[in-house]
């Protein structure tokens, strides 16, 4: 039996503190009625009314949105469709190449992804704006995707596919209603991924975008690169809350998913 | 071959040779062109127009000076020296501050662990940007962490800490903690405890059963845990450039800069591929690692 002691007790507090005090603090110091961000003035939510009234970090806002929906869902059809090759097709012409273009994309470098697909769009002399953006996003997150899904994949009984197979199932039929049932918490969580990655990512989206096209890590970096303001407090403090919220209703509900699979799982073999 | 197979590979396959290997070709292609002041600004350009002659002269004119120009200019090794060195120090320190978590999340009680797992990995959630930026307000000469030492008396001016190369260090143990924490842990939790009390029956004491037992036990998810902090750190750029100081040189920020501020296209992709030669190593070692572990587990 291992012990808890009162060492493992300080080193899991001490190091949930660091975790989560600078967060803490950042969230405090955006209700702070003074324009220093450092010197406490009294509480004041003034901060979030003038993000709200600031059009740039708004239309910043809506960009990325819009960039993260469409690339992480082009990125999970894609990374879904590249897990099933990895896992199911077995040898074809140009495999290791494949394989090594999937893992490739999460070892690299941002700034080499960046640089790279900005000369690719140069060089076929496609404009830059929001469409760069979510291509370069779904490259990168498709490999994310297919790194999840491909490992759920790899777990499940392949005798399913071959009997629905056998039933009469087509390809399609199959992986329709055997298949994508039991890989869907995986393609959930992947497409969250993607999502998440799309939302916070600043360096691919520096090289890729145009003038037209700021995404919010753009805006933040830019602004903070001059110092600390409230506002971005504020702003932090919004994403913050979004994500735990966001984080906490998809583990609750993957939970709860598996439960009920395995429950399923538990009636079907009795 | 039916079709829908051949659609099945044939679309992500493609999607990834566009947007993947020919930008990367392109990189490697732009680093042994030559400076040009045009639009692009290098030459030669590829003109398929003047057909097998002019492929011949393109090839023929490409050379590896930008490399030669590396080499020279002691800004670059330096830049990939100090990069390799903070990489490596601050995955160290990664490791110092994760394992003790990781430890005592795999001895809590069970019905905790799932709890602890989430709040490790909420962080990793929530944008890395604001988790830098957070301590830029901690971190500066009026900050928290200087009110709270000069308020304790410890000091009586404040430490210069934002904009050095200690920032730089408590930013990257600070975003990259969860992946160091996770692997460990991993290992950790399927750590069989009979071993240890078999090892303290035999003699030993808890330190020395932890020195001979659980280390080596660990030792997988430690070389990973280093892996996946070393191999991003490297090319780091958001830290060293918000957390950091002008003298903090880190080749992800100087390859941004050769990019945007000198407009160098030749020279930024020169970076990037040695960069990238720099990286596959770890990266080989990651994978053998790897390797190694899920045979083990077979």
């Amino acid at each position: 039996m291992r012990r808890f002691t009162w060492f493992n007790t300080i080193s899991l507090t001490l190091g949930f503190a660091f975790l989560y005090i600078p967060i803490l603090i950042l969230v405090i110091y955006s209700f702070n009625a003074s324009k220093l961000v450092t010197v406490w003035a009294g509480f004041s939510t003034q901060w979030y009314g003038e993000l709200l009234r600031n059009e740039a970090f708004l239309d910043a806002a809506w960009v990325t949105l819009k960039v993260a929906v469409i690339s992480s869902t082009i990125a999970t059809v894609l990374g879904t469709m590249a897990a099933f090759v990895l896992v199911r097709s077995g040898r074809f012409f140009g495999r290791t190449l494949f394989s090594g273009m999937i893992y490739a994309p999460l070892v690299m470098p941002e700034v080499i992804t960046g640089l790279s697909l900005l000369l690719l769009f140069i060089a076929i002399g496609l404009e830059r704006g929001v469409f760069t953006i979510v291509l370069a996003h779904a490259t990168f997150s498709m490999c994310y995707v297919s790194v999840v899904v491909s490992s759920r994949m790899a777990s499940f009984d392949e005798s399913l596919e071959e009997a629905a197979y056998d039933l009469g199932c087509t390809g399609w039929d199959a992986f329709k209603s055997v298949t994508l049932p039991i890989i869907a918490p995986a393609v959930i969580s992947g497409w969250l991924l993607a999502f998440t990655l799309s939302l916070d990512d600043l360096v691919i989206a520096s090289f890729t975008s145009g003038p037209s096209s700021t995404t919010l890590p753009i805006k933040i970096y830019s602004s903070v690169r001059l110092g600390v303001s409230p506002e971005i407090n504020a702003l932090s403090t919004i994403i913050i809350g979004l994500v735990t919220v966001g984080v906490l209703v998809a583990s609750v509900t993957s939970k709860r998913a598996i439960a009920l699979q395995r429950q399923q799982e538990r009636n079907a073999g009795s | 071959m039916n079709l829908s197979r051949r659609l099945l590979i044939g679309i992500p396959y493609l999607w990834l040779l566009v947007l993947f290997l020919i930008p990367f070709l392109i990189v490697l292609k732009i680093s042994l062109s030559d400076y040009d002041i045009s639009i692009p600004p290098y030459s030669p350009k590829f003109d398929l127009s003047a057909g097998w002659e002019g492929i011949k002269d393109y090839l023929g004119s490409l050379d590896f000076e930008n490399y030669a120009f590396l080499a020279d200019d002691p800004l670059y090794y330096t830049a990939y020296l100090s990069s390799l060195k903070i990489a490596a120090i601050s995955t160290f320190l990664t490791l110092l501050v994760g394992f003790p978590i990781a430890y005592g999340m795999a001895s809590a009680p069970e019905e905790w662990r799932p709890s602890l797992m989430m709040l490790v990995i909420l962080p990793f959630w929530t944008s890395f940007l604001i988790r830098v930026y957070a301590w830029m307000g901690i971190l500066s000469n009026e900050g928290l962490l200087n009110q709270f030492l000069i308020w304790t008396g410890l000091i009586s001016d404040p430490l210069v800490i934002l904009n050095t190369i200690t920032a730089v260090y408590i930013g990257i143990v600070y975003t990259y903690l969860p992946f160091m924490i996770l692997p460990i842990y991993a290992t950790l939790e399927k750590l069989d405890g009979s071993l240890l009390e078999a090892a303290e029956d035999l003699g030993c004491t808890r330190i020395s059963a932890f020195w001979l037992v659980t280390l080596p036990l660990a030792k997988p998810g430690i070389i990973a845990g280093c892996f996946l902090v070393f191999i991003p750190a490297l090319g780091e750029f958001v830290i060293p450039s918000l957390l950091g100081g002008s003298d903090t040189l880190m080749i992800g920020k100087v390859l941004w800069e050769e990019f945007f501020s000198n407009r160098d296209w030749t020279v930024a992709s020169a970076v990037a591929i040695i960069l990238l030669l720099i990286l596959v190593v770890p990266i080989i070692l990651f994978q053998r690692n790897e390797q190694k572990q899920r045979e083990a587990a077979k």
